[in-house]
């Protein structure tokens, strides 16, 4: 029945996919953008991971506003010049063709969906984490435990890349306006 | 008249304290049900855009000023490092050792308890919601002359 419902849902993203790049509207194409993001919060519900929904789903609102806020006022219609020639497009299916084949041999190897990888292996980090995770941090979400305590250094490399990141953002949209009003005084 | 309409301001001026309350709920029980700082942080950040939106820059600039964000926004994530080299140095451990859960253990399911998960996730609620409202109102205010100024 998941299984159903996620291809469902993942048939529903596409779609949405191919909207986002056939519309000629840049606000329709940041609403549109929005439901891909939605059908993959729940997609995460329903794949157990209520942690992963919460963050998709608050993430997406605030992208959403902020690209709406953007784009709101601007109507750009630029699309690149397509060839429509064959030859030219020769290339596109090679690779996707390519890609096919070996993303099929590839998905034959891995376990059905839904079987839990190390299960057979005692000694597995994940293993570990499940059943000592309670004792070891005294927190019951397992994920935090997991976020916070045993893999708190990557969580301190992406809060350290956040914070650069929106230093450099904040540092070059001051120099873009103070340009402006330069040239506005002028 | 600033802002959006009637409607919008008053909805916006009842619903905005719940939204901020949601988000430190998400913060406080991120080690006990699903959520945690980031996701709290962000619901933070997006009632203060709500206040953005609806009753326009000066209002949300006089309830947490663009200073006081990239403050908050220092503050978050020095105090991460600080809980981590807490561990370290003053523990004798390792960074980033849960040295509160081991010397003081909580009882499980409570909200007191498992250590630094919780200052981590209140440290990291504090860095992503003042440093997203930060970012919306650079990209809300800062633009192209003429257009959108509130």
């Amino acid at each position: 029945m998941v299984e159903f419902i996620l291809l469902l849902l993942l048939l529903f993203m596409i779609i949405g996919a191919l909207f986002v790049i056939e519309m000629d509207n840049l606000l329709s194409t940041a609403v549109v953008m929005g439901t891909i993001g939605f059908g993959l919060s729940v997609a995460f519900l329903f794949l157990g991971a209520p942690d992963l929904a919460i963050v998709q789903i608050v993430v997406e609102i605030i992208s959403l506003v902020i690209l709406i806020r953007a784009t709101i006022n601007r109507d750009i219609k630029e699309k690149a010049e397509e060839s429509t020639s064959l030859v030219s497009r020769i290339p596109i299916f090679v690779i996707v063709a390519l890609l096919f084949i070996f993303t099929y041999n590839a998905f034959q190897h891995l376990p059905p969906f839904g079987s839990p990888l190390f299960i057979g292996r005692l000694d597995a980090p994940a293993n570990i984490y499940l059943q000592n995770g309670l004792n070891k941090t005294g927190a019951s979400n397992i994920v935090a435990a997991i976020i916070l305590d045993f893999r708190a250094y990557d969580t301190l490399g992406e809060a350290t890349v956040l914070f650069t990141s929106i230093v450099g953002a904040l540092s070059i949209l001051r120099l873009v306006t103070r340009k402006r009003k330069e040239e506005k005084d002028k | 008249m600033k802002g959006m309409s009637l409607i919008v301001k008053v909805i916006a001026e009842l619903i905005k304290g719940f939204i901020i309350l949601f988000g430190v709920y998400i913060i406080l029980n991120g080690h006990l049900s699903p959520g945690g700082g980031f996701a709290g942080g962000v619901i933070i950040a997006a009632s203060y855009i709500l206040v953005t939106l609806a009753f326009g820059r000066e209002r949300a600039m006089k309830e947490l000023s663009e200073r006081g964000s990239h403050l908050l926004d220092d503050i978050g994530v020095l105090s991460f490092w600080f809980i981590a080299v807490l561990g370290w140095i003053i523990a004798g451990q390792a960074f980033f050792s849960n040295f509160i859960q081991r010397f003081a253990p909580g009882s499980p399911f409570q909200i007191l308890t498992s250590g630094i998960i919780l200052a981590c996730n209140i440290a990291i609620g504090i860095k992503v919601g003042s440093s997203l409202f930060a970012v919306f109102v650079a990209l809300a205010h800062f633009e192209p002359a003429g257009e959108g100024e509130d």
